[in-house]
């Protein structure tokens, strides 16, 4: 039910009435005022209250169920993060406070700085994306910056597997880059051969998620960085899988001279249902001049920002401001809870679970795409073979798998394994909701055997059942009308 | 088993040609590329009189399930398009090989036709795919 369906003509929340009636609206041009009223929801604020709760218990999140959607890193956020970022010094605290007056702030973005740096293996960081894509464009931007510095003019290509995330070719198209594809082996690994023959004068940097969209670690990453650099281009890690290997293997030791962070998926910040996000690019010492502004630095006089005036090589700002400040402060104070020790870990058992993950559902019957090599934080089922001998996709088990309270994984991506699930169980779930969710997959394929139409109609238990998601996405019906 | 028409030229990217009488050539995807991508939902076509080199993207489908690029087998001007697929992009589902065909091409060089597959080696190329 929509909330304009509730309530009643001429009904409103109390709060509202008394503003809303009073303003003076004189000095507005007639021809510039509403004829009408405009068509909002007449509702009591206990319609209001009670509406959006009920429609947040129809939802599905990390705090109520098991999310193991793959390549999404739906971990547990931390309510000692929020609290944190919550405290009124933050919360209250105006963008356009001098620096002198927010030493406080700007020492918090700074430590994150020199963490992010740390844990990357990188030379300089700047936090300015305020998402994951703009993380990608700021990186592409800087590569683009650096040939150009260079009067290096002749490279418009940049490569990507076919694995890679589709954001890689999107923001190398946004960046007025070539993509140029190339495909990945039977066991997960950039075919090196077809890279060897793809890069040359015209190749300003190749785009590559490790561990990659296929759950695996890329073992050749030395020898690929080797053959990119050689060829003059640039490398670029992609964050999105970097929970896999925090605090273990460092980005800019595999030889990668620029990437970006997910702070919302790493660093546990919230995310899913639009965002915020937050994309902070690190780069190495040939890339520091181009990153983007503000930067914070550490003086002998306290914190300031770096304005573009110092960094005159920069690609500019991200945004009006120094990006999301709300998630990065979240951000630090997970890292601050982590601490050294502590980062290895989150690689250490998110790894663990997902190999656990990997191995019982094996037990149970299904075929994982790449049998031969160890999960690293994620890995990927294909059903095609229960979809070809019973008819049940990975659709409906997806469905099903809501009736049994489990969030279904990533469906259908990457898109070069058919019928496929991709599983990211992360590391702050407990050996008994791993084992829940595994026994609930072992019946789901038990059912599909015996009764496939059972699974082919579920969900049974939600609010609403199967969607016509193919009339929904050809008559697209978004606005309310009366 | 998805048909494959003999009389037709493939991409393994699973596009199809077929040359006309009157020296155009008409593209479309196959049987087994709609099957794959599921219902489709919505289809980008090239703009009339646009010059396309093969190998060129020249179009997206897209389904319920992903969005995948078009690419033209072969080069030359671009002399019609199935605008019928605007409005029912299920044609492309239904009969793929006829009234869901993508557009027409009059070719610069029909030697490009002759380094297609044909119908055996398509048929191989998506066995190899079905791993």
């Amino acid at each position: 039910m929509l909330i304009f369906e509730n309530g009643a003509t001429g009904r409103s929340a109390a709060a509202q009435t008394a503003s809303s009636t009073q303003v003076d609206t004189h000095s507005i041009p007639d021809a510039l005022l509403r004829k009408q009223p405009p068509a909002l929801a007449e509702v009591s604020e206990l319609q209001v209250v009670r509406h959006y709760t009920r429609l947040s218990r129809k939802n599905f999140s990390i705090d109520t169920h098991f999310y193991p959607l793959g390549s999404c890193t739906m971990k547990y956020n931390p309510r000692g993060a929020h609290k944190a970022a919550s405290l009124p010094g933050f919360a209250g605290l105006h963008p356009l406070t001098p620096a002198r007056h927010s030493q406080g702030f700007l020492a918090c973005l700074f430590d994150l700085q020199e963490i992010l740096r740390e844990v990357t293996g990188m030379a300089a960081v700047s936090l300015a994306p305020m998402a994951g894509a703009q993380g990608e464009f700021a990186g592409i931007a800087m590569i683009r910056a650096y040939h150009l510095a260079r009067n290096d003019l002749e490279r418009n290509e940049i490569i990507v597997p076919t694995a890679a995330h589709g954001t890689n070719p999107a923001t190398a198209t946004m960046c007025g880059y070539k993509v140029r594809e190339i495909p990945v082996l039977a066991d997960g690994d950039v075919d090196v051969e077809a890279l060897r023959e793809a890069v040359g004068p015209k190749t300003a940097g190749l785009m590559l998620t490790n561990p990659s969209t296929c759950g695996v670690f890329e073992r050749k990453i030395l020898e690929i960085a080797r053959i990119v650099h050689e060829a003059g281009g640039l490398l670029y890690y992609d964050g999105a899988n970097l929970n896999a290997i925090l605090g273990k293997v460092r980005p800019g030791d595999m030889g990668f001279d620029v990437m970006h962070m997910n702070l919302h998926k790493t660093f546990a910040t919230p995310h899913g249902g639009g965002g915020p996000g937050s994309g902070p690019v690190a780069v190495n010492e040939r890339l520091a001049p181009y990153l983007p502004t503000p930067l914070v630095k550490k003086t002998e006089a306290g914190y300031a920002w770096v304005t573009e005036q110092e960094l005159p090589g920069s690609i500019g700002p991200m945004s009006a401001f120094a990006g999301n400040a709300g998630i990065m402060l979240r951000a630090y104070a997970y890292a601050l809870m982590l601490g050294r020790e502590g980062m290895p870990r989150v690689a250490e058992f998110a790894t663990l679970n997902a190999n656990y993950l990997a191995k019982r559902l094996v037990d149970a019957g299904y075929r994982l795409a790449y049998p031969e090599r160890r999960a690293s934080h994620e890995f990927i089922v294909t059903l095609s073979r229960e979809a070809k001998e019973w008819g049940t996709t990975a659709m409906d088990f997806a469905k099903r798998l809501l009736d049994f309270g489990y969030h279904a994984p990533t469906t259908y991506f990457p898109l070069l394994v058919p019928e496929c699930f991709l599983i990211e169980p992360t590391e702050t779930e407990t050996r008994e909701e791993l084992d829940g969710f595994i026994e609930a997959m072992a019946r789901i394929r038990e059912e599909a055997a015996e009764k496939p139409d059972w699974v082919k109609s579920a969900p049974y238990t939600m609010p609403v059942s199967r969607l016509d998601d193919v009339k929904a996405a050809r008559e697209l019906d978004l606005r309310y009308q009366k | 088993m998805s048909q494959v028409p003999k009389e037709l030229k493939y991409l393994a990217s699973h596009e199809w040609a077929r040359l006309e009488e009157d020296g155009t050539v008409t593209v479309g995807i196959t049987d087994h590329a709609q099957d794959m991508l599921g219902d489709v939902v919505f289809v980008e076509l090239p703009d009339l009189d646009a010059e396309i080199s093969a190998g060129d993207e020249a179009g997206v489908v897209e389904s319920v399930k992903a969005a995948s690029d078009i690419y033209t087998p072969v080069s030359g001007v671009v002399v019609a398009i199935n605008e019928e697929l605007q409005d029912t992009p299920e044609l492309v589902n239904s009969d793929p090989y006829h009234d869901g065909w993508f557009f027409r091409v009059k070719p610069s060089d029909t030697t490009e036709l002759e380094q297609m597959l044909d119908a055996d080696a398509y048929t191989e190329a998506c066995e190899e795919d079905d791993h």
